[in-house]
């Protein structure tokens, strides 16, 4: 249980999805105009990680690593499909996603039209291949662990972007050289919010 | 789109195919301006030579990709195109991916994951979406590789100042003589850790912008 609780710490602080990995940055700089919309995405992709998350990582565990067919027969038992695993996971995120909207479509109108267009969005968003990639790269025994560790990055792409979005309705008011505004102040703003949290490094629980 | 259309054929490199290739090198520049592919642009960028790995893998496949989808782009129902790109990135993903692994394993290993991240790099949906659903295979072939060039400059370019700043090296070799350690100059450790690739990057986007007035943000 301890492990796990440090695993989830670990991976919304330490090794945040944004700050330490830069990984959905597309989206991270494009949809953070307002908080509103901000929060939206960031639950959409929470929601999306703790799904697809543990279905990559039972498919990988089970059809994909070299050995993984033992269990239906033994004369699958050197078969190696990891080769294919990039092709397999981009597809269960791309179906996953497709069928989450029709589902939230169907059973939820509200919370479909607040999560909606961004939906569509989250099947290219590198976080959600970053985290199957990462699960697979770390070898994650438990299905446990797969699963905090996937709700610890969502959280972490969730408090990345809200921040970034508040501190972007602030600086509206502020006096920025032309040529560094938009993209470029939100770059060097992003810069030091990962030095901040840079504080978190080395910290045990 | 008539495929029989032969009639007006232009020279392969004709003012126009080249501008192509020419355009994302600084006006139309994926990271800087198109803001696309940037998640592995930051995390490659520690050393030079994963950078250059990196950004050839990445205009490769942007090249290949945009070349079969412009082959393919009538065929495809529109509701499943993405889908339909997805898989043809990710097959070519996979050759590079394997190919890395066989030739380069050191330069694969230091890149993890983001070989696996070229297909969800937004450079890839971005043009096959914006250019290649839309145009001729040859010209498509040249945005793709001018795109991964523009994207590779800009990776070379940042990896080039954290390298030299923040371990004295460049592609690996030591260029600042011991003389300079001696009097008392030290690697700037900061310029190794992550987030100085986002400053760098945003210092980058402040001198390209400030040379060319027009793409500087009017809000």
């Amino acid at each position: 249980m301890d492990s796990l609780f440090n695993l989830f710490v670990r991976s919304v602080f330490i090794d945040n999805m944004i700050f330490a990995y830069f990984l959905g940055m597309c989206s991270f700089l494009a949809v953070s105009k307002t908080v509103k919309t901000s929060v939206g995405l960031g639950i959409a992709v929470i929601f999306v990680l703790l799904l697809t998350a543990p279905i990559n990582w039972l498919v990988d565990t089970y059809l994909l690593k070299p050995g993984a067919m033992a269990w239906i027969s033994s004369s699958l038992a050197n078969v190696d499909l990891s080769y294919l695993s990039f092709l397999i996971f981009i597809a269960v995120i791309a179906a996953f996603v497709q069928l989450v909207e029709m589902f939230v479509e169907k059973f939820s109108p509200p919370l479909y039209n607040a999560l909606g267009i961004f939906l569509p969005l989250i099947a290219v968003n590198c976080a959600i291949l970053g985290v199957a990639l990462f699960v697979q790269e770390r070898e994650y025994q438990t299905l446990s662990e797969v699963t905090v560790y996937a709700a610890g990055s969502g959280v972490g792409w969730f408090l990345a972007i809200t921040a970034i979005a508040a501190i972007k309705e602030k600086i509206k008011y502020s006096h920025i050289p032309p040529p560094l505004r938009g993209l470029g102040i939100s770059f060097i703003l992003t810069g030091l919010m990962a030095i901040a949290f840079m504080g978190f490094m080395g910290i045990k629980i | 789109m008539s495929a029989n259309n032969k009639s007006n054929q232009e020279p392969l490199f004709s003012a126009k195919n080249t501008k192509l290739l020419k355009k994302p090198f600084n006006l139309e520049n994926p990271i800087t301006v198109q803001v696309l592919g940037i998640c592995s642009a930051l995390a490659v960028t520690v050393q030079m030579k994963p950078a250059i790995v990196m950004a050839l893998s990445v205009t490769i496949v942007t090249g290949f990709s945009n070349l079969l989808i412009s082959f393919l782009r009538d065929t495809i129902p529109a509701r499943i195109r993405i889908i339909v790109q997805l898989v043809v990135v990710a097959a070519l993903v996979i050759i590079v991916d394997q190919i890395l692994k066989a030739y380069l394993y050191d330069v694969s290993k230091k890149l993890s994951v983001f070989v696996g991240l070229i297909i969800t790099n937004c450079i890839l949906m971005g043009r096959l979406e914006a250019f290649a659903m839309g145009n001729k295979p040859w010209p498509s072939f040249l945005d793709g590789i001018g795109n991964g060039i523009g994207y590779g400059a800009i990776l070379v370019i940042v990896a080039f100042f954290r390298e030299l700043l923040g371990s004295g090296k460049i592609y690996g070799y030591d260029v600042i003589p011991k003389v300079v350690f001696e009097t008392g100059y030290v690697n700037n450790g900061l310029m190794i850790l992550p987030p100085m690739a986002l400053i760098t990057i945003g210092v980058i986007i402040w001198l390209q912008r400030s040379r060319n007035r027009e793409l500087v943000d009017k809000s």
